[in-house]
């Protein structure tokens, strides 16, 4: 029996460990394929490539006529650059209203909006085509960018939890300070709101990085195409012929995603674990 | 005065969102609820046909028939699985191991990075008849199939890949799992309980209402699937239908063959089946989820 307690531990991590190695070895392959030369890619099953190349990182950057992969990532630097600004302003100021202040109907949008939150886009889907396109603005980035500037329900919820627990002294004493509801908003509210703000922001950018629904019903220009839409015409052009290009191409699509993931990762644990957002 | 200025604060503040409410939710169901009794192409204006598009839904559109088919197929399997490896590997995490933090991160890379274009792309390359995944059952002197290439077997590379995003699953059931007093399972011990009464009588009971959380979610996201089935079938669906994930189809439907009264229709029927599923959770639920506050 004390044996056994002995060995428990570290059954645990071997089995952990092992489980987690599998889970991670499609992505891990797929990083040092990348870098190996073409006709190694499919014959060594090894990890460590046993030559070094970035032939394919510069096939795959160079590799569509009329346009590389740098416009992409800027065309998603932007979108999400925007999406998130967007969210996160026009969010925590619903998040601001419903959770401080009183007004009439209050308790009646706020049960509207909890309503939004399961439907299916898909329900919204065609008119909101419809309206877009007689606007004109189908095959511009307003569409992917405008809509985040009306709030996003998940994140207005998300931040009304969040304010609520903020004393609610503080108020009082920034009003009889002469503080305004903006100066409260903006100058007390804002700033302690910051994790509930930053989880916002970080599921915003992935969730725009990774859009590839909006992205592919929206953009039909290459110039305009993002990452997703770029890295999915890249393999229907190239396809079997270069999987080495395609593969280096989408190691880089997932680097900004793991960047932002291992910087907010505080926030993201936290915000997983409350919202059940993602995945 | 003071009151009538409150109220003009609150309303300035919640603006943004109710302009959205109203013209980019509330106002396109309406408009979808219409469209969804017309013919409609974008270009021409929309023509009413009654429930012509109900009825050929249910009667003639035997795509449709394959596409839920297929749909159902994937949710039933991949929910139930994702679910039990994410509550299964949570479970062991929470034996107070050390590199917890590691784990978790290892664990959460496939969800974090499984909704992108990259992950189905090398999705397609693994699960191909000479990719990697039958290369390792070779080892075992298995000769796997094609799994993406054979209507049979194409199906399950995309439950596959719904399961492997476990982690953010198994991080709410962590959160979960950390809710539940030591306390008891010391007295259990005192007790003398074995592991196995102490998980059926303690850590299932208090897990429910995490398990019917991470279910309902779970459940709603699967029905709504699209990247994965689009980019490893190439946008068609196939082989033979056999990866027509429902979003998949209607999406085709809609901006493809531009038959976008149709497409409406389809959302709205969707929208019903999530309904009668998320429905029929929550009916249930109070035969088997627990509540230790007795409910709210």
């Amino acid at each position: 029996m004390t044996l056994m307690r002995k060995i428990k531990p570290y059954a645990l991590h071997l089995i952990i460990m092992g489980v987690g190695i599998l889970m991670l070895y499609p992505v891990l392959w797929m990083i040092s394929s990348s870098f190996k030369p073409t006709n190694q890619i499919f014959t060594q099953s090894g990890l460590w490539p046993s030559s070094f190349t970035f032939e394919h990182y510069h096939d795959g950057w160079f590799g569509l006529r009329n346009v590389e992969f740098g416009r992409f990532f800027l065309n998603s630097f932007l979108l999400c650059l925007v999406a998130v600004l967007g969210t996160v302003v026009s969010s925590s100021m619903a998040a601001f209203a419903f959770a401080r202040i009183e007004f009439p109907l209050r308790k009646l949008w706020f049960a509207l909006m909890l309503g939004t939150f399961m439907l299916p886009g898909h329900v919204t889907l065609i008119p909101q085509y419809t309206i877009f396109h007689e606007i004109g603005w189908v095959d511009t980035f307003l569409p992917l960018t405008v809509p985040k500037f009306f709030a996003d329900a998940f994140y207005v919820f998300l931040m009304v939890q969040f304010i609520r627990g903020i004393p609610k002294e503080l108020d009082e004493s920034a009003s009889i300070d002469g503080c305004g509801w903006f100066t409260l908003y903006f100058k007390i509210i804002l700033p302690l709101a910051t994790p509930a703000l930053m989880t916002a922001a970080i599921f915003t950018f992935m969730a725009t990085w990774d859009d590839f629904f909006g992205q592919l019903i929206y953009l039909s220009d290459i110039k305009k195409f993002t990452v997703p839409l770029g890295l999915r015409l890249f393999l229907d052009s190239t396809g079997n012929s270069n999987w080495g290009a395609v593969f280096a191409m989408s190691v880089l699509s997932v680097v900004p995603s793991l960047i932002v993931y291992f910087m907010g990762q505080k926030y993201f644990t936290e915000g997983i674990a409350t919202t059940g957002l993602k995945g | 005065m003071q009151k009538y200025k409150t109220y003009l604060a609150g309303y300035a503040f919640l603006l943004p969102w109710l302009i959205g409410f109203l013209a980019l939710t509330l106002g396109p169901i309406i408009a979808s609820m219409y469209l969804s009794f017309t013919q409609y192409d974008l270009l021409t204006a929309p023509k009413w046909v009654g429930l012509d598009n109900y009825k050929t839904m249910f009667n003639d559109d035997f795509r449709l028939e394959d596409s839920v088919k297929v749909t159902f197929k994937y949710v039933l399997l991949s929910v139930p699985l994702k679910l039990a490896f994410a509550l299964l590997l949570a479970i062991m995490l929470n034996q107070g191991l050390r590199m917890l933090h590691f784990y978790r991160t290892i664990y959460y890379i496939p969800s974090l990075l499984g909704g992108s274009v990259a992950i189905s792309v090398l999705w397609k390359q693994v699960f191909d008849q000479e990719g990697i995944f039958n290369r390792m059952l070779a080892i075992f002197g298995i000769e796997g199939p094609a799994w993406i290439s054979n209507p049979h077997y194409s199906i399950y590379s995309l439950i596959g890949l719904s399961i492997w995003q476990f982690g953010s699953v198994m991080i709410i059931f962590l959160a979960g799992l950390k809710q539940i007093p030591q306390e008891l399972y010391e007295a259990a011990t005192v007790d003398g309980a074995g592991i196995m009464r102490k998980f059926a009588r303690i850590t299932m009971p208090l897990l429910t209402p995490v398990i019917f959380f991470n279910l309902t979610i779970t459940l709603i996201q699967s029905f709504q699937t699209f990247t994965k089935a689009f980019v490893i079938s190439g946008g068609t669906g196939g082989p033979i239908n056999s990866t027509l994930l429902y979003s998949l189809y209607l999406y085709m439907k809609g901006f493809t063959f531009m038959e976008m009264g149709y497409a409406s229709a389809m959302a709205w029927l969707l929208l019903a089946i999530i309904a009668v599923f998320t429905g029929v959770l929550f009916l249930t639920s109070r035969f088997w989820v627990f509540y230790s506050d007795g409910g709210k």
